[in-house]
Parts: structure tokens; C-alpha cells; sequence
């Protein structure tokens, strides 16, 4: 098959043929400032979004990293040892959480962090589908096994917080949830080694 | 064209459409009463989960697949004026569909399948689930392929005329059912089958998840173009007016199934294995496909009007009072546009990029699709069936007002079901929970939302049981009359060859589907991913 590369002959002709089937296509006055409408709203809606994702840096957790979820507790990261608020800030001075999801819980059960800083969430499953939420906030991702999910979150306000078990993940799910609990920055002292939390 | 093979087909389909939406409406009873936590003898997760699934899958599967295969038959042959080709294969596609129902309630019903409809590996259900899952999708392509074969030959023996409107967007319907369907058919054939069989050891989520998610957004649209094109085909007539505008109704329909495709990432934004971007390209083709709903909205609405002024109503809201509100078709229409503007503002909120990290997974979503599918979605289902019954059984309605009250009880029910749900989730309650177990304080602000979820959930019941109760003694003992048949409002203005046919709309869904698709799904065989093993409940 030989393949013709449209020439401007051809271009100009198609958009003759287009021009003449739009003006006799009858589009009524009032439909036309409608479809203007609907376009402008959704490009507002649109605009929004792309403001804040690049200027602002606000995206969903999507971090695609893997793991094995078999061997998390002989892995560097996911070991029991290693779990909890980690004691080492991160570079940026956000502090780091880790986190194992497994039916029924997140592991370590308890943590405690400080008010008004930047926390920055490693979370891993060790057997099946789970999804992170702390109520009225945006501490939310899904746990899939196989990923290592990263969601980044401040907590402006002290007080006890349930993580939920927001994904289905067999008969015990209702179960399944852990306590936050965010105190007053100069309340707060870093853990001498990670996963020593109850 | 109403023969009796065409009469038999839509009955047949309906029957099962309709019994599975009265079964599933005492599914859904049970679940507000067990989770509510009021009766402390109710509490079972596993009879809860067992029950969500089967409610999820009769809703969202059988009754949306037998009523557009029922409802595409009908429109067919009455629009093109021609009998339903091959009726052995509709019947054996009719069949096949059977089977999978049949073959996935088992499983379902013995709580051997408790893994909702939107299945979740790695927890496996019973293998007869997902061959029954996959059987419905396979007989639904046998319609599929009648639709398409019919619109081809009415346009081959007429050449330069345009399709009929209910044609053309049924056809649409069974293109876009082909595209969507093909993501759960290869996570079916090539992840699910093998492994429920023993065949593999292992699944990978990540790609399960995408695939499913392929066609978890755009099989929305399936449902909701049937009640679109009783929309546009049906209600301006019933509102003694005409349609506003053919060809934005054509444009509409173009766009749904253009736009309706590439967006399913808007599933899976808080999911670990998609990148930013991938999500934030489908987050894009998501408000998009908002504006063919927008313009639906305006044309009903215009020709609502223009109805409305036709019967003396004046003013600015006066043509409102004048609408033949005693109408079903006409009733079930302005109620259904009403559900879909609260479920619509709802749904902006949960396509929106970051914001969906709030009601992501909490009983906002069920409150949002509730509203658009059973509000807005089943509601014209309801109107269809009113309307056709007296001429599939040649019988008039067994009542007239009852209908009327049918359909305000869904309506009310609905928004006294769902408004708490709305609440409920930006309040934090997880969507898929039997019972509260967290010992928080913040659950005691959930407490009172509870009651108003049984209430709503109670007159929906009443709602579903008179209308199946409405259809049978229509059909047992309504009173013998002509077979009437009020064709749909079918004279087709001019349009031009891209808006009455689909050759030019099916390659570019080919560079979308390409484009959206093609590396994320190709990144799980370039990743090291590693896959879990199968897991019970």
C-alpha cells in the first residue's frame, strides 16, 4: 500500500468541505453561548488545578516505586525495627513515617507526631489491597501490595487521630485502624531509634 | 417495526433486568439496617460483604446489561423500522448472559465471592464468580455486534440519509460497551481466570487495577446513554413539545463516547502505581466529558421549556407549572435532571486532581454515585419501562397515579439516602465498613446520620416493590388494548457524515485509549514489579 501524504491541495479542499458543512449545520443562538459557557466553566474548573499542581506542587500520592511484599520484614526499609517515626529528620527537615499495612492494622498501631510540620509517609502492605485515611485531612492513599505508597501531610491541629483502613481487605476491615496522635511542636521529642513506638 | 420476535427479545431481557433491580433493592435494605449498627442481631461482615457484592453486581451489571440490550433491541427495530437481525444470535447472547448471572450469583450468594463488584485482587473469590462475570460481558458483545450489523445495513439501503437519533446513539452506546469492556475482558482472560484456575501462582495488582480501571469510568457512560436518549428521544415529545436541537444531541453522544473513554485514572489517583501525570491527563479528559452532561441538561431542559410555553405557561418560571407533571416520562425526567445536577457537583469534587484525597474512599462516593446512577440513571430506566410496557404486552398501565408515586418515592427516598452519605464522608466514614469499630471520639459525629440512611433506605424499598409490582399486573391483568406504538420522535434533520457515523470517531479513541493508555499499562511489563499471592477474605 502506498501511503499519500496529504499535499496543501488536498488540506485546502477538506477544510472548504468542513467550512460549508459547519454553516450548514443550524446551531441555534442561545446553544452557542451555552457550549461558550460550559467550556469557559470547565476551563476555569481545569485552571484551578493546573494553578495549584504546578505552582503549589499539589498532586496526588503517586509515587511508583515497587517492593516485594513478601519479604517486607527482611527488607532495609520495612523491617520491624525500622518502623515508626523515624528519629532522623529528613534533609528538607520533614519527619518520616513508616508504616506497615496488614489485616487488621498499620503497624506500629501507635504513633505520635509533632503539630504544624511536614510528614512525609512510607507505607507498604503485606498481604492485600488496603487505603490509608486520617478523617478531614488529606492523609490519604492506597496501600497496594507490590508499591511502596509516599503521601506527604501536615497536621495543623493537636489532638487524637484515627487512621482508617479506607479499602476493603476481607472480614476483619471494620477493624482495622490505628491512632495518630499530634501534639504541640514543643511537646513533641524524636524517638531514639525507629520502631520502638507501642 | 414491533414483531413479535422484537417484543419477546425486550420483555425477556427486561423481565431480568427488572427482577434483578427488585432483588437488589432488599440487598440494599439489609445494608443500611446492618450498618447503621440500631440492630444488634443484623451484625454480620461476612453476611454485610457477601450483600454489598451481590447488590453491587445485580445493580451495576445485571440490570444495566439486560435493560440496554432489552432497550437497544426495542429502539432498533422501531427506529430503523426494520426487524432485529439475527434473532437466533440475540437469543443466544441472551442465554450466554444468563448463564454468567447464574453461574457468578452461586458463588455471591453462598458469600464464596464477597469481593464487591470491583473484584480487588489479591483476595480471591470463588473461580465460577469470575467465569460468570466474564460470560456476561461475552453475551453482551453478541448485541453489540446485531446493533452494529443493524445500523450498517440501514445506512448501506439508505444511502445520504441520517440515522435516526435513537439509532445513531444506541449504535454509539454499543461501540463505547466494545471499547470499555476490552479493559476488564484481558484483566479477566489474563490475570483473574488463570489464577482463580491455579493456573498462576501470582497476581500483579498494580496492572489488575489499571486494567479494570480501563473500563470502570467509561462503563458509567453504557448505563447512563440509554436514559440520555430517552432524554432526547422521549421526554420533549411526552412534554407536548419537540427536540431543541438534533445535532447537539448527536454532538453530545460523539463526545461521551470520545471523551467518555480516556479518563479512568480518576479511579486510581490516590493509587501508588500510576505517576502524576498519567493522572493528571485522564483528571483533564474527566471534565471534559462534563460537557456533553452540560449540554444535555441545556437541550432537555430548552425543550422542556419550549414544551412548557407550548401548554401557556409565561414568565420566567412559569412554563414549569405547565409541564404535564402527571406524565411519567415527563416526571421521571425533570427529577432524574434534578439528581443529576446534585450528583454532577459531587462528582467535580471527586474528579478534581487533589481535592478527591478528602471523600476518596469514604461514604461521599456512594452518596455521589447513587445519585447519578440510581437517581438520575435508573430513574429514566423506570420512565422506559412505564412507557413501553403497554405496548410490549399490549395491555394499558395497571394504574395511572401509582407510577407517579413510584417515582416521587425513588426520588425522595434517594435524596434522604444520600444527602447523610454526602455528610458522612466529608466527616471521614470509609465507604466499605459494616460497623463503626474505631474507638475515637470522631465517630460520635457520625451517630446521628444513621437514622435518615434507614429512612431513605425504606421507602426506596417501597419504591422498587410497587414498581415491580406495577409491571406484573400490567402485564397479568391490565386491561386489552391495541397495541399502540408512539414511535420516537425520529425525522432526522440533516447532519453532516461525522456526526451519522462513527469511522472517523473510532480512530481517535484509537490515539486516545493509545496515548492514555499505552505506556501505563506497558510500565508493569518494564518495572521490576513483583506480585502477591492469592489471599481469602
Amino acid at each position: 500500500m502506498r501511503i499519500r501524504f496529504p499535499d496543501k491541495k488536498w488540506f485546502h479542499e477538506k477544510m472548504a468541505g468542513l467550512g460549508e458543512e459547519m454553516s450548514r449545520l443550524e446551531i441555534n443562538e442561545l446553544e452557542r453561548k451555552w457550549l461558550f459557557v460550559s467550556v469557559a466553566m470547565i476551563g476555569l474548573f481545569v485552571g484551578a488545578i493546573v494553578v495549584t499542581a504546578a505552582m503549589h506542587g499539589v498532586h496526588p500520592p503517586s509515587h511508583v516505586e515497587t517492593i516485594d511484599s513478601a519479604s517486607l520484614h527482611l527488607s532495609q526499609e520495612f523491617a520491624e525495627d525500622k518502623l515508626g517515626v523515624q528519629p532522623e529528620p529528613l534533609p528538607d527537615g520533614s519527619l518520616q513515617v513508616r508504616l506497615v499495612a496488614g489485616r487488621y492494622g498499620f503497624y506500629p498501631r501507635e504513633i505520635e507526631v509533632p503539630a504544624g510540620r511536614r510528614i512525609v509517609f512510607r507505607m507498604a502492605s503485606m498481604d492485600v489491597l488496603h487505603g490509608a485515611h486520617i478523617p478531614m485531612t488529606n492523609m490519604s492513599t492506597m496501600i497496594v501490595p507490590g508499591y511502596v505508597s509516599e503521601v506527604v501531610s501536615v497536621f495543623p491541629k493537636p489532638g487524637e487521630y484515627p487512621m482508617l483502613c479506607n479499602e476493603y481487605c476481607g472480614l476483619g476491615h471494620d477493624h482495622m485502624w490505628s491512632k495518630v496522635t499530634v501534639v504541640a511542636q514543643e511537646n513533641w521529642r524524636a524517638p531514639a531509634t525507629g520502631g520502638k513506638q507501642p | 417495526m414491533n414483531d413479535a420476535t422484537t417484543t419477546r427479545l425486550t420483555l425477556f431481557n427486561f423481565w431480568v433486568a427488572f427482577g434483578a433491580f427488585g432483588l437488589a433493592c432488599f440487598f440494599g435494605m439489609y445494608q443500611v439496617l446492618e450498618r447503621s449498627g440500631l440492630f444488634a442481631f443484623l451484625q454480620s461482615p461476612a453476611v454485610y460483604f457477601a450483600s454489598v457484592s451481590t447488590h453491587g453486581v445485580l445493580m451495576a451489571f445485571v440490570l444495566t446489561t439486560f435493560f440496554i440490550m432489552g432497550f437497544g433491541y426495542y429502539t432498533a427495530a422501531q427506529s430503523l423500522r426494520r426487524p432485529v437481525w439475527n434473532p437466533q444470535l440475540a437469543w443466544a447472547g441472551y442465554g450466554v448472559c444468563v448463564v454468567g448471572v447464574v453461574l457468578a450469583a452461586v458463588p455471591l450468594l453462598l458469600g464464596k465471592a464477597s469481593v464487591l463488584y470491583t473484584f480487588y485482587p489479591p483476595i480471591q473469590a470463588n473461580v465460577f464468580f469470575y467465569i460468570g462475570a466474564t460470560l456476561l460481558v461475552v453475551g453482551s458483545w453478541f448485541w453489540c455486534a446485531i446493533m452494529l450489523v443493524m445500523f450498517a445495513q440501514w445506512k448501506k439501503d439508505h444511502p445520504g440519509e441520517t440515522v435516526p437519533l435513537p439509532m445513531f446513539a444506541t449504535a454509539a452506546n454499543a461501540l463505547l460497551w466494545l471499547w470499555t469492556s476490552l479493559g476488564v475482558a484481558l484483566e479477566s482472560v489474563f490475570q483473574l481466570l488463570p489464577w482463580a484456575l491455579g493456573l498462576t501462582d501470582t497476581i500483579d495488582v498494580g496492572l489488575a487495577r489499571t486494567l479494570f480501571a480501563w473500563t470502570l469510568h467509561p462503563i458509567v457512560y453504557f448505563w447512563l446513554i440509554p436514559a440520555y436518549i430517552a432524554l432526547y428521544c422521549y421526554v420533549p415529545q411526552a412534554a407536548g413539545g419537540k427536540l431543541f436541537s438534533d445535532v447537539l444531541a448527536r454532538t453530545a453522544f460523539v463526545l461521551i463516547l470520545v471523551l467518555g473513554l480516556p479518563i479512568g485514572f480518576h479511579h486510581l489517583y490516590m493509587d501508588p502505581e500510576q505517576a502524576a501525570g498519567w493522572k493528571f491527563l485522564h483528571m483533564v479528559g474527566t471534565f471534559a466529558v462534563a460537557i456533553p452532561t452540560l449540554l444535555t441538561g441545556f437541550t432537555v431542559i430548552a425543550s422542556l421549556e419550549m414544551a412548557g410555553r407550548r401548554q401557556g405557561g409565561t414568565g420566567l418560571f412559569g412554563w414549569i407549572g405547565a409541564l404535564p407533571w402527571k406524565n411519567p416520562m415527563v416526571l421521571a425526567a425533570i427529577l432524574s435532571l434534578l439528581m443529576l445536577v446534585l450528583g454532577g457537583f459531587g462528582g467535580i469534587v471527586n474528579a478534581s486532581y487533589a481535592m478527591n484525597a478528602m471523600v476518596h474512599n469514604t461514604a461521599w462516593v456512594p452518596g455521589h454515585f447513587h445519585l447519578i446512577f440510581a437517581g438520575t440513571v435508573v430513574t429514566m430506566y423506570l420512565a422506559v419501562a412505564y412507557k413501553l410496557w403497554p405496548e410490549l404486552c399490549g395491555r394499558k398501565l395497571y394504574s395511572e397515579d401509582l407510577p407517579l408515586v413510584q417515582l416521587w418515592g425513588w426520588f425522595i427516598g434517594m435524596v434522604i439516602m444520600t444527602t447523610p452519605w454526602h455528610v458522612l464522608g466529608l466527616l471521614g466514614q470509609p465507604r466499605r465498613i459494616s460497623s463503626v469499630q474505631y474507638n475515637s471520639v470522631l465517630t460520635l459525629s457520625w451517630d446521628p446520620y444513621e437514622v435518615a440512611m434507614v429512612i431513605g433506605g425504606l421507602i426506596l424499598l417501597g419504591s422498587a416493590c410497587l414498581f415491580v409490582y406495577l409491571l406484573y399486573k400490567t402485564q397479568a391483568a391490565g386491561e386489552k388494548v391495541e397495541a399502540r406504538v408512539e414511535a420516537a420522535d425520529d425525522s432526522a434533520p440533516w447532519a453532516p457524515a461525522w456526526l451519522n457515523g462513527f469511522a472517523l470517531w473510532n480512530r481517535l479513541i484509537l490515539v486516545l485509549m493509545a496515548l492514555s493508555y499505552g505506556y501505563p499499562i506497558l510500565q508493569f511489563f518494564l518495572l521490576k514489579t513483583h506480585s502477591p499471592t492469592a489471599w481469602g477474605y
